[in-house]
């Protein structure tokens, strides 16, 4: 009995429940696009850990090497300009809502923030992390794709700028390749009295939407909607845009009937497969009601 | 490789492969075995703990990447000759069974309370909801955190 507590404790002391891998933890962007790509697609990098680090407890993940990200303070800053709100990679949740600026220079970002995991992971996670992580059912991917944000990469090639609609290939795929890091995620600009709604429906507070919706869209003179953007998550391999839905929406004032006729577009316009979490004909239905609901929620805010 | 921060005030220096998470590190390294690890994927809260002031899952962080850190343990949050207003508090309102998740309330709540002492009920919730109990249906604990907010409103007043 004493032997076996022994042994017990013995293997403890070595606790091991992730996959070995070495780690490097560079000081500037150049040093970690070498790093990534001297592994032959065998590197990772590592930001706030929040989706990368629960793959390698469950061992879906197991890299040769980890590169640690956060040295590179350069990809901490949040900007605002003319030309929109431009987020550096390694910008974490927390910072957003901390930020009291982005409440009026980008509301959309900061309502679908707010639904983003839990507290200590918006403490840890990334922008940049979670859009490269691609998850389907995620917000920042979801915002990233209904505001036609630009997502800027650096590797071994140089810099390049992807567009959102090029970005996004599948679930947990992008068009990353093994020695890219993202840099910024770039919003375009937001004017002050665009309408924007986001809703997601989850079980509990924090888990993955199992559908979401994120709109804006501004007014003309006639408070007639145009320059409509409706994105849903968690109904598809990737984030959508719902370009039925915009068409839908374009032109018109936005009343009950005009909400019916998109809750019902929306519907029609996603395929959702069934999974342990919904079925696709209840997905189908719920993406319906979020779009419904982000615009109920986009007419009565104030302006 | 070797990785140094600081633990509850002191300076610590470690030998650790770099796949130790930083929750195991302080269990098995520095036995501070009051930090407990329940899903270890960064679901149930248990290991919640302190870095820099900001609460985080330490089964979701690297013990390397405490590199210079500040870390608090829950231990670091309890005085030897008597229980803190957060600990009386949760006793008071019977905020525990099992015990198993309360390292992970303690430290969470001393985070949210020591940046927002006003909170309301519905902020403890929200912020509580990445931590799982499966023993006390929540109510005791959140009555716990609101009941504690006084002493740490008293403490920033003094500060």
């Amino acid at each position: 009995m004493k032997k076996a507590l022994l042994l017990r404790f013995e293997a403890d002391a070595g606790v091991m429940k992730l996959p070995p891998f070495e780690y490097a933890c560079p000081t500037t962007i150049s040093e970690a696009v070498a790093l990534l790509a001297s592994h032959d697609g065998e590197a990772k990098p590592l930001a706030g850990g929040q989706s990368l680090v629960p793959m390698l407890a469950f061992r879906v993940a197991s890299p040769a090497l980890l590169v640690d990200l956060r040295k590179l303070l350069e990809l901490r800053q949040i900007k605002i300009a003319d030309n929109g709100v431009t987020l550096g990679a390694m910008v974490r949740w927390r910072d957003i809502l901390d930020d009291t600026r982005l409440r009026t220079a980008h509301p959309l970002l900061v309502a679908a923030v707010e639904h983003i995991g839990h507290y200590q992971i918006r403490n840890c996670g990334t922008v940049g992390g979670s859009v490269a992580h691609a998850d389907p059912a995620a917000e920042m991917p979801g915002i990233v794709v209904t505001c036609e944000a630009t997502i800027a990469v650096s590797g071994k090639a140089g810099e390049r700028v992807i567009k959102s609609s090029d970005f996004f290939r599948g679930p947990l795929t992008t068009a990353l390749t093994p020695d890219e890091i993202i840099t910024e995620i770039r919003l375009p600009p937001w004017p002050a009295k665009r309408r924007f709604g986001f809703q997601e429906f989850a079980r509990r507070r924090g888990d993955f939407a199992m559908a979401g919706a994120a709109l804006f869209y501004d007014e003309d003179g006639q408070k007639r909607a145009c320059n409509a953007h409706v994105g849903v998550i968690g109904v598809s391999d990737r984030p959508l845009r719902l370009v039925a839905v915009e068409q839908v929406l374009n032109g018109n004032k936005i009343d009950l009937a005009l909400i019916a006729k998109a809750e019902a577009t929306a519907s029609a316009a996603v395929n959702p497969p069934n999974d342990i979490h919904a079925g696709g004909a209840y997905r189908k239905a719920l993406v319906g009601v979020m779009v419904e609901r982000a615009l109920k929620s986009a007419t009565t805010q104030r302006n | 490789m070797p990785v140094r921060f600081e633990v509850n005030g002191k300076p610590v220096g470690v030998e650790v492969e770099p796949r130790l998470t930083l929750a195991d590190c302080l269990r098995h390294r520095l036995r501070l075995t009051g930090t407990h690890v329940g899903c270890e994927h960064g679901v149930c809260g248990a290991c919640t703990v302190l870095v820099d002031g900001a609460a985080v899952r330490s089964c979701l962080m690297l013990a390397v990447q405490a590199e210079d850190k500040k870390v608090v343990t829950v231990e670091g949050l309890s005085l030897e000759d008597r229980l803190t207003p957060l600990q009386a508090s949760f006793r008071r309102h019977h905020a525990l069974q099992c015990g198993f998740c309360t390292p992970g309330m303690i430290t969470t709540a001393h985070a949210l309370l020591s940046e927002e002492p006003d909170c309301d009920a519905d902020r403890v919730r929200e912020v509580l909801s990445g931590n799982l109990c499966r023993c006390t249906g929540y109510i005791s604990i959140v009555e716990a955190v609101l009941d504690a907010r006084a002493a740490y409103k008293r403490s920033e007043e003094r500060a």
